[in-house]
Parts: C-alpha cells; sequence; structure tokens
C-alpha cells in the first residue's frame, strides 16, 4: 500500500476529564474521499480541527503524507514541532468552515488572494490569475470583486472554497459546510465540491449530514460514536446494511428528520 | 448621534462665536485666547498621536509579547492609569531635572498626557482586537499565515474599526486634561485665561469664551472621528 496522505495513530484529545476522541486510528489514502458522520458531540469536528491544528492533541501522532504534523524528528525521536516545522507541513492542508470566515473587509477576489501572496510570495499578477481562475470554476466569476456581505451564504461559502484551494493543498477538510445555509443554497455548494472529487487530484475529509450527499459521494464512511470510529466502510454497506445497533439508530433517526 | 446635527452644532458654536466676538467686550480677550488655543491644540494633536502609538505598541506587547515584555506592558498601564495626569506632569516637569534630565515644557506635556491616555487606550486596543470573531483568526491558521501576519492584515483592520468611538471619548479626555498644562508654565488656552483674568477681571467675558472654544475643540473632534468611522466602516459588515 502506498504511503497514507493522512494517517492518525493513537490519537486522544480531552478537555480535562472529558475525552473527545479516545486512541483513534485512521489511515486516509492519497486522493480518497472520507464522509464523517456521528450524533453531536462525538468528536467528528474535532478529527477535522485537530488535523488543521486549531486544537492540540494530548497523545499520539498525526501523520500527513508521510510526515509528523505535531512533532518533527530530532536525534531519532519526535519532539513537538516548532512553529516553523509546523507550517511547513500544515501548507498541504486547506480547511473550509461552517460560518465561512471570509474576510470581511476584502472583496472575494483579495480574499483569495491574500494568503498566496502573503505566504506563498506569489507576484501580485500570478496570485490574482489564480484567485480569478479559481472564483469562475466555483462560478463566481462574475462577483469577484463583490464583499463577502454582498453575498449570499452559498456564494460566501464558495468564495471560501476557492480561497483554500489557492493554497493549492493536498488534503481539503470540509467542516459542515453546508450546515449555515438555507435549504435552496445547500446544492449549489455540493455541486462544486462534486466537481472539486472528479476535477482535481485532492484528499477530502469532509463532516457532514448530508447524508444523500455522503452516500453519493464518499469512496469511504466513518461513523464516529462517543469519541471511536464506531463502523466503517463503504457508503452502500453503510448506509444500506450497517452492522452496529447505534449507527442504525442514528441513521433511522437523521433520516426520520429529513 | 448622526452626523448631521453634529454639523449644525458645529455651525452654531462658529455663529455663536462670531457673534460674540463682535461684541467689543469678548473681541479685545480674542487673540491672546487664540493663541492659548494654538498650543493647546498643539499638545492635543501631539498627545493624540503619542497615545495612540503607545496602545498599539503596549496592547501587542500584553498580549502577544514574551513575559517579560509583557510584564513592561502590564506595568505601564497600570502606573498611568493609576495615578492622576496632574502628578504625572509634576513628576517628569520637577522630578526627572533632580536625575539631570531636562525636557522643556512642550516635551512634558505631550509626553505625560500621551503616555497617560495611550494606557487607557491599550484596554480600548486589546478589547477590540479580543472581539474580532475568533473565526478570523482559525481561516488565517487554515490559510498558514504566521501570527504577525494574520494580526496585521486581518485583524486589526477589522480591530480598527470597533476601536474609534471609544478612541473618540479619549481625544476628548486628552483635550481637556491639556487644561493641567497651564501648570508646568505653559500658556496654552487656559493659563491665558488666567493670566487675562488677573489683569482685567472680566471673569464672565473670558471664561465664556473659554468655555466655547474647548466645547468648539471637542465637537470637532466628535465630528472628525463619526466621519473617520462611516468611512472605515463602508464594505464592512464585521464578520462572524
Amino acid at each position: 500500500m502506498t504511503t497514507p496522505m493522512v494517517k492518525f495513530d493513537n490519537v486522544t484529545k480531552s478537555y480535562g476529564a472529558l475525552t473527545v476522541l479516545d486512541s483513534l486510528d485512521l489511515e486516509i489514502a492519497p486522493n480518497e474521499k472520507v464522509a464523517i458522520i456521528g450524533p453531536s458531540g462525538s468528536g467528528k469536528t474535532t478529527v477535522l480541527r485537530m488535523l488543521m491544528t486549531l486544537e492540540r492533541i494530548n497523545d499520539g501522532v498525526i501523520y500527513v503524507d508521510g510526515e509528523p504534523l505535531t512533532h518533527m524528528q530530532k536525534n531519532g525521536t519526535l519532539v513537538p514541532a516548532d512553529e516553523r516545522y509546523l507550517r511547513r507541513v500544515r501548507g498541504n492542508i486547506g480547511m473550509v468552515f461552517q460560518h465561512f470566515n471570509l474576510f470581511p473587509h476584502m472583496s472575494a477576489m483579495k480574499n483569495c488572494m491574500e494568503a498566496p501572496i502573503h505566504v506563498l510570495g506569489l507576484a501580485k499578477k500570478e496570485a490574482a490569475d489564480r484567485a480569478a481562475e479559481l472564483l469562475d470554476m466555483v462560478g463566481l466569476g462574475e462577483k469577484k470583486d463583490q464583499y463577502p456581505s454582498q453575498l449570499s451564504g452559498g456564494q460566501q461559502q464558495r468564495v471560501a472554497i476557492a480561497r483554500a484551494l489557492a493554497m493549492r493543498p493536498k488534503v481539503m477538510l470540509f467542516d459542515e459546510v453546508t450546515s449555515a445555509l438555507d435549504p435552496e443554497l445547500v446544492g449549489e455548494v455540493l455541486n462544486v465540491i462534486r466537481k472539486l472529487g472528479t476535477e482535481h487530484n485532492l484528499t477530502m475529509l469532509m463532516v457532514t449530514h448530508q447524508m444523500g450527499f455522503a452516500r453519493e459521494f464518499a469512496d469511504r464512511v466513518c461513523f464516529f460514536y462517543g469519541g471511536k470510529i464506531a463502523e466503517q466502510g463503504a457508503p452502500d454497506k453503510i448506509f444500506s446494511n450497517p452492522e452496529e445497533e447505534r449507527t442504525r439508530q442514528f441513521l433511522s433517526a437523521v433520516l426520520e428528520a429529513g | 448621534m448622526q452626523l448631521r446635527p453634529l454639523a449644525v452644532c458645529a455651525i452654531v458654536f462658529f455663529t455663536a462665536g462670531l457673534a460674540v466676538s463682535s461684541f467689543a467686550g469678548f473681541r479685545e480677550f480674542i487673540p491672546g485666547l487664540l493663541q492659548g488655543a494654538a498650543i493647546t491644540i498643539q499638545i492635543t494633536i501631539g498627545g493624540c498621536l503619542l497615545a495612540v502609538v503607545m496602545a498599539l505598541i503596549a496592547a501587542m506587547a500584553k498580549m502577544y509579547g514574551p513575559l517579560p515584555l509583557r510584564w513592561l506592558a502590564v506595568a505601564y498601564i497600570e502606573v498611568f492609569r493609576g495615578t492622576s495626569a496632574l502628578v504625572q506632569l509634576f513628576w517628569l516637569f520637577f522630578v526627572l531635572p533632580h536625575f539631570g534630565v531636562n525636557l522643556d515644557p512642550m516635551t512634558v506635556a505631550i509626553t505625560a498626557l500621551g503616555l497617560n491616555v495611550g494606557a487607557y487606550g491599550a484596554e480600548v486596543v486589546r478589547g477590540a482586537v479580543n472581539a474580532v470573531a475568533r473565526g478570523q483568526w482559525e481561516a488565517s491558521v487554515a490559510l498558514n499565515m504566521p501570527r504577525a501576519l494574520a494580526l496585521r492584515r486581518i485583524i486589526l483592520p477589522q480591530a480598527f474599526v470597533a476601536m474609534i468611538p471609544p478612541w473618540g471619548n479619549l481625544f476628548i479626555e486628552l483635550l481637556k486634561a491639556t487644561a493641567l498644562v497651564s501648570l508646568i508654565t505653559i500658556s496654552d488656552l487656559t493659563f491665558k485665561a488666567q493670566q487675562m483674568n488677573q489683569t482685567t477681571f472680566r471673569t464672565i467675558e473670558i471664561f465664556t469664551i473659554v468655555l466655547v472654544v474647548y466645547l468648539a475643540l471637542s465637537v470637532l473632534i466628535t465630528v472628525g472621528m463619526r466621519t473617520l468611522e462611516t468611512f472605515a466602516a463602508r464594505g464592512i459588515a464585521r464578520g462572524r
């Protein structure tokens, strides 16, 4: 087997006495699309936040493309990573948030150019070309000079996707990216993600409540329960024929809600 | 308050000022008092600039600096907020010479008032930075920005808008505190007024003019800050 793009090795995360993730082991192959589902409080969003280094881990090691993310090799042992090392490995990862988190004082275009210019060191022209191309790809070529407050939720989220892609990550994380949207705007965002899946070589990890989308789009579905992966497998198996009682209960509750 | 009522106020004061100055009884004091007002304005502008710089430095040091710098910032803020501006003026003017440091009165005035208001301003800056949505920091991390870059390009520009109204208050406080510099031999507006009062005893005219001048200056600050706020907030719906 090739080196996994992302590997959680015995990762534990707790807040005081509350263990959010308990000895998580998870390997994700390059280009694989993994959907994470589960009840609230099961630790699914924490998985993404740890990978993005927004949360510290208490134990274990996360590897990205074969390199430890939160630790670095020093004299043959793993020690906590310093800022410079962290930033190098973190550059492989991009994230899209539930509440978009666009920069409100910058146009859609500037949102997509800011980090490529100041972090990657791209020339302004090159960053502008890249941003324009990505905004076209998400269907917002016409809106590139608008500010976030002038855009709908669906449009803002598509800008956020373009902004993350402008950094050319190998891994994209989607954290409930349609949860804050009005129902009629969900489709346009999911379409962009579908397009990414077919046109780009990206490893994708998404926390989602869109079961239909997870079933159709993902290569693998992980069902989280109580800080552990309770069950995982191909979408058809998880959704049609789950082995675990908890999975069945969760799915029937979600489907009942429509 | 909207901009328009403020503009109306300013015009009313200005016309009232003109009317007052056309009375012979008032007119003879105007040139002298305006000389004093010029000094007051100089100290206010210098003090405000120093206050903004000190507030930014102290707030950044307190929030993000290494431990010794953080202590230094906390000490600065506590000392200058916790003691009277008048005592600070006296200390710089009368005590420092004993240690061989002789500063001219204008430097002392601008330094003392700037440092004093800067200490309050540091807390204004800190509050505004903390009020920027946490998601903005998280987006900056997700785009792999170093913290200093995120602060400079993403966080501070948004905090800036929220800072403007409280800074307006502090600038007005500073303007009024300039009256204290009359006690360290500077002929500002208040000093001139007292001097004229001692020779002419025309208390009513003199101190009425002084009142109006201070009020007009503070309205000017308010109008300026409102304009700045409208300008800065344009195109920005603050992030959540």
